[in-house]
Parts: structure tokens; C-alpha cells; sequence
């Protein structure tokens, strides 16, 4: 393992299984988060992103999901090999998680204040009013005043709800933060506030992030480092610099042709074809094989592995780079 | 030529415990054959009640609707009949708007049921018709709506709202649950059908990179008023109102070379319920003074280009004296 590597994930597998099929959520994911990084894991709807960031808790569904294999190594630790009574102690506190839903991840009858004072207190051995002292903190660091930390979730908006979420998650001033799509359900101009919000408690924290998002313009600005998601698979892997600029994989290049830019007069989107694959019924090859464009026959015999494009720049296609 | 639909001083209040709700306060615009209006604004601004009032979904509260030079704001219902049939919409959220116990074909189907008066032999050619006009497959016939995927979803609300060959459709957010590479596909498909029957659309979203791509002219909204309103080019590239110009700097472009210049505005949208007299945004403003209290007038800054800002003309005269 790198030493200048926080988090290191290698052939992450994990699957759901019901009585009659397994879906292969995640196949053989090799990741890492260097300290002080933003990672941006981008992907569609049921590429699997949100279960490897549960894995990594330890918090996938039980007993539906199984983690079929891998290692994942955090701060020297094997996080998945460590007893339940040791993970509690990195979960919520070296490890913390912003969910998506702010409006489900509060408790409805608890004050807010007294939400956040919980993760605290459970991590530390303080009194009562010092874990609400720094509760009112953790507070007004996000922007709300320390007065509201006697109200209740619905007396929040949105964008407010999900700034307790992130102060509870921060409470305890994680060495790695999973923000999962942490501004979708939020209105642009309160997602702007939000995301630069996010940025100067990771500098102030020199907290690392894992970024789970759709959104390729939330991923521009704010991360490091890119992993391209699809159907289970890490496709593209890189720098911002790689993935934006040199994109190689066609799932890659596809998404960017998908999205409506505003600084161009283009008149028709170019969309990638056809849907993701079944996850309980995937293809032998390339996942992406049925509706890329540079498709041929060892394409849907062979998984083309991670390839390099470049140093740091991985890819997951046997014509990677080829004619755009 | 004259509009097909013009809308004068529309509005919209619901009582609530509270006071009046203002949800459209006053909207006036004109829309000709075969173009597309976008409404853009964040959650709450009014902009789907709006888009409900013009299909007689809701009752406007006060102002008038002409379609095709009619006067429709209060129709009979036999009036109100045959205005369904020329007027549709297709809503938001695939999953909740399907029956989720009518199949595909059933679904597509019911429209003409209710309006066409053809033998059901051709009501099924129809509905075949239909199915492949939007792209679904015609093994889909005898599925039901949980075996489908958002983007197959959405294509039997288009099916549906196409079904009566109607002049007029409302797109209520259609892409906004979709994926970006479905949401490409779908956008397209509503750019070709346009083409293809001439319709006119309004196209109502939160995202203003997808209005851009598709409307010929766009209105931005916010709290029930219209802030600015002009041609979709013109309103990029010379944005005047304040709050559309922090909704344009907060959308994160996926560039990582164009460092934005964010507009911040600080806090959240104010509450509709009995809103002052004066300019909506006037409390997030960064501009705001005792002037604003005052109840703005729309006016036309530049042909076709209108703007409800008393300051805009000093705002925007600073730029441009700046540039010389």
C-alpha cells in the first residue's frame, strides 16, 4: 500500500442477491484517496456508486448485500477485515457520510442540534454541554446560527437540512468524508452555496473527500481526481486534468457529448444509444460494448482490463483515444 | 402572424393557513406556432403552476388565456373537451404519473378512447404508431410501468400526450428525473417531433442549460413574478437581472479550464405567502435599495428583450461604460 494513499480499495466486489438472481452492483473497483483529495466518483443511476460508498462503512444492506471480495486498507487499517466494535469507532468519526436526502437523513422528533451533539458524544468521552457547545459550533461553521439548535428538521429548508447534515458529519472532523450526490436535491444558486461551504471545511479540516455525483459541472469544480463509473465497472480513472481534457473511454466521451452546454450554439445533442445493461444479467465483455460506437467482436468476447493512457490515466477499452 | 397562445396578467393564489399564497402573480406573454417558451426558475417560483393554469389543471385566479384567439380562460366544458385534445402536458415524474396497473398499450391508448371515436382496430394501429414515434419498442405493448426504466417511462407520457395530434404541449420538467445520456435522448425526440408536427411547446425546467438548448425564448421566474424574459441567445449573452445572472454563475459548468465568476447571493428564497409589493428578490439582491420596494414595472430594455428591474438600467450602463 502507497503511504500517501488515506484509502486504498482494491477488486471491490459486492452483490445483492434475492431468491432468484444476483445483481453484480459492483465488480473488482480499485480506488484510492490520497490526503487532503477530492475524488469524484461520476456515474448514472445504478452504476453502483452509492454501494461503494455503504461498503466502505460497512453499511450495505443486510443481508441482501454481500461483499464478495476485495481488500480495503484505510490508514494502514484492512477496514474490512477490522470487528464491528473497531469499526464503530471509524464509523462517523475518522469516516463520515453526508446522504443524499436531506429531508430522510434527519430524525424528525429530534432537535438538530441534539443530532449533532449525538455524533459527538458518542466519539468522545466529554460532558453533555461541552458536546453541545461544539454542536452550536459546528452550527454556525455551516452557516446556521447557533440559535436554531433547538428546532426541529421541518422548521428547516432544504439547503438549511442538508447543512446539518454536513455539520453532523464533520462533528467529529473526519479524516474522510463520502458525500453522496450531496447537492442533488437542492435548487442551483443554494447548491453553489453548499458546495463552497464544502470546500473551506475540507481545507479547514484537511478532511478528504469521495464526491459521489451525476453531475460532470459539480465534479469540475471541485475535485482532484475522477473515477468514471459504469454498470459496477471503474472505466475511466484520473486526474481532472485526464477525464476533462483527455477523455479516453467512449462511455466517458459519450457523456460529455450528452450534456447541454451553455457556452455552445450546438443545436442537437449527440446521446448514447440504447440503456445500461441488466445488472443481474451482465454482458461477458466490455459492459459498455452494446452501445459504444468503436464496438468490435473482442469487445463483447473479452473485459478489456485497465489499460494506461498516461501516468495516473486509466482506462477500461481496448481502442481507447480512438478517433473521437 | 397571430399567437397561438397568449397569456395577460395571469394569476394564481392558493389560500393557505397562513395567508395568500402568491404562485403566479401577474405573467403576460405571447408564444407563436411551432416555438418553445422555457420557464426557468428554482423550486417554488411558480413556474409548474403556471404551466397547470394555462391547461385549465388549476383555475387562474385572475388575468385571461386566448388560445388560437379565443378568450379560454373560463370554459364551458364541452368548450374545455375539446380543448384537451389540443392542449397537453407531460409531467414531471414518470413514476408517479402512470397508472401503475395499465400496460404501455393501455396507457397510450386511453386518449383516443376518451376523444378519438375510432373502432378499436385502429385505435391499436394508432397506438402502434404512437410507440414507435417515441421509440418504445413493440414488445413493450403488454408491460406495465414498473417493468420499465425511467427513460422508456417517460417516452409512454410523451406517447400519451402526443396521442390526440394536439398544437400545444406543456413539458413539465420531462428530463429532469432522467439520466443525462436518456435525458439527451429524450430532449431530442421532443426537437424532432416539433419539427415533424409543428408543435408548440413550453418548456418548463430548473435547468438552464437544457432551456437553452431548447427554447426559442425563455422566461426566467422567481416567486410568481417574471424577472426577465428574451430571446433564448440574447438572454446569454446580455443578461440583465440580477437574480438571472446569479442563476447563470451558479450552474458549475463541466470545464475545468473556465474558473467561473460566482454571483453569490446569500440566502434563500423568500416566502410567497402575502409577498411586499415591491421587487421579489430584492432581499437576496446584491444591488437592493429603497427603491426596490417599490412594484417593478416590466420593461422592454432592447427589442424583444424585457426585464423587471428599476435598476437595470443604471446596472447595466456601468458595464457598458466599463467596457468603453
Amino acid at each position: 500500500m502507497d503511504e500517501r494513499n488515506l484509502l486504498e480499495i482494491t477488486d471491490l466486489t459486492v452483490e445483492y442477491r434475492t431468491d432468484d438472481t444476483v445483481v453484480r452492483a459492483v465488480n473488482g473497483v480499485n480506488l484510492a484517496v490520497k490526503k487532503g483529495e477530492t475524488l469524484g466518483v461520476v456515474g448514472e443511476t445504478g452504476a453502483g456508486k452509492t454501494t461503494i460508498a455503504r461498503a466502505i462503512l460497512r453499511i450495505l444492506p443486510n443481508p441482501q448485500a454481500k461483499v464478495c471480495g476485495g481488500r480495503m486498507f484505510f490508514g494502514g487499517q484492512d477496514i474490512m477485515r477490522i470487528s464491528e466494535k473497531d469499526m464503530r469507532k471509524i464509523r462517523g468519526n475518522r469516516i463520515a457520510m453526508i446522504f443524499q436526502d436531506p429531508m430522510t437523513a434527519l430524525n424528525p422528533i429530534e432537535r438538530v442540534g441534539d443530532q449533532i451533539a449525538e455524533t459527538i458524544g458518542l466519539h468522545n468521552r466529554i460532558l453533555r454541554a461541552d458536546a453541545q457547545r461544539r454542536a452550536v459550533d459546528m452550527l454556525e461553521t455551516v452557516g446556521i446560527p447557533g440559535e436554531r439548535y433547538g428546532e426541529y428538521p421541518h422548521q428547516f429548508s432544504g439547503g438549511m437540512k442538508q447543512r446539518v447534515v454536513i455539520a453532523m458529519a464533520c462533528a467529529c472532523k473526519p479524516e474522510l468524508l463520502l458525500a453522496d450526490e450531496p447537492t442533488t436535491a437542492l435548487d442551483v444558486t443554494i447548491q453553489a452555496q453548499v458546495l463552497e461551504m464544502m470546500q473551506s471545511l475540507k481545507k479547514r479540516l484537511d478532511t478528504s473527500i469521495i464526491l459521489i455525483t451525476h453531475d460532470l459541472g459539480v465534479v469540475a469544480n471541485v475535485c482532484d481526481a475522477v473515477a468514471v463509473i459504469y454498470a459496477g465497472e471503474i472505466v475511466e480513472y484520473g486526474a481532472a486534468e485526464d477525464i476533462f481534457d483527455r477523455a479516453a473511454h467512449p462511455y466517458t466521451r459519450g457523456l460529455f457529448n450528452s450534456l447541454p452546454r451553455l457556452k455552445s450554439a450546438e443545436r442537437r445533442l449527440k446521446p448514447i444509444g440504447g440503456l445500461m445493461p441488466d445488472p443481474s444479467n451482465l454482458p461477458e465483455g466490455c459492459k459498455f460494448g452494446a452501445r459504444c460506437p468503436l464496438a468490435r467482436d473482442i469487445c463483447r468476447a473479452e473485459n478489456p482490463g485497465a489499460r494506461a493512457a498516461g501516468a495516473g490515466h486509466l482506462v477500461k477499452c481496448f481502442f481507447a483515444g480512438g478517433e473521437r | 402572424m397571430p399567437a397561438l397562445l397568449e397569456v395577460r396578467d395571469l394569476k394564481k393564489y392558493f389560500k393557505t393557513g397562513g395567508g395568500i399564497l402568491h404562485a403566479v402573480d401577474g405573467i403576460s406573454f405571447a408564444l407563436e406556432e411551432g416555438k418553445t417558451l422555457g420557464v426557468v426558475g428554482e423550486s417554488g417560483c411558480g413556474k409548474s403552476t403556471l404551466g397547470r393554469t394555462i391547461l385549465h389543471l388549476l383555475e387562474a385566479t385572475d388575468g385571461r388565456i386566448l388560445f388560437e384567439g379565443e378568450d379560454v380562460t373560463t370554459p364551458s366544458r364541452a368548450r374545455l373537451h375539446a380543448l384537451r385534445r389540443k392542449t397537453q402536458i407531460i409531467f414531471q415524474d414518470p413514476f408517479s404519473s402512470l397508472n401503475p396497473r395499465m400496460s404501455v398499450s393501455a396507457a397510450i391508448m386511453e386518449p383516443l378512447v376518451i376523444h378519438s371515436g375510432l373502432s378499436r382496430d385502429d385505435m391499436r394501429s394508432e397506438t402502434r404508431k404512437l410507440m414507435d414515434t417515441v421509440g418504445l419498442a413493440e414488445r413493450y405493448a403488454n408491460a406495465y410501468p414498473h417493468e420499465l426504466d425511467g427513460g422508456c417511462r417517460q417516452r409512454i407520457g410523451i406517447a400519451r400526450a402526443l396521442a390526440l395530434n394536439p398544437k400545444f404541449i406543456v413539458c413539465d420538467e420531462p428530463v429532469s428525473a432522467l439520466d443525462v445520456s436518456i435525458q439527451a435522448q429524450v430532449l431530442n425526440l421532443l426537437l424532432d417531433l416539433q419539427e415533424e408536427r409543428k408543435l408548440t411547446y413550453i418548456f418548463v425546467t430548473h435547468d438552464l442549460s437544457v432551456v437553452k438548448y431548447i427554447s426559442d425564448e425563455i422566461m426566467v421566474m422567481y416567486l410568481g413574478r417574471m424577472v426577465e424574459k428574451a430571446p433564448s441567445d440574447e438572454l446569454f449573452e446580455n443578461t440583465l437581472h440580477p437574480y438571472t445572472k446569479a442563476l447563470l454563475s451558479a450552474i458549475p459548468e463541466p470545464d475545468i479550464h473556465c474558473r467561473q465568476e460566482r454571483v453569490q447571493i446569500r440566502g434563500e428564497i423568500t416566502s410567497p405567502i402575502n409577498p411586499a409589493p415591491g421587487c421579489r428578490f430584492m432581499a437576496r439582491c446584491p444591488h437592493a435599495s429603497e427603491v426596490c420596494a417599490e412594484p417593478q414595472k416590466s420593461e422592454e430594455y432592447s427589442q424583444n428583450h424585457s426585464v423587471s428591474c428599476c435598476k437595470c438600467g443604471e446596472l447595466n450602463k456601468r458595464k457598458e461604460e466599463l467596457i468603453r
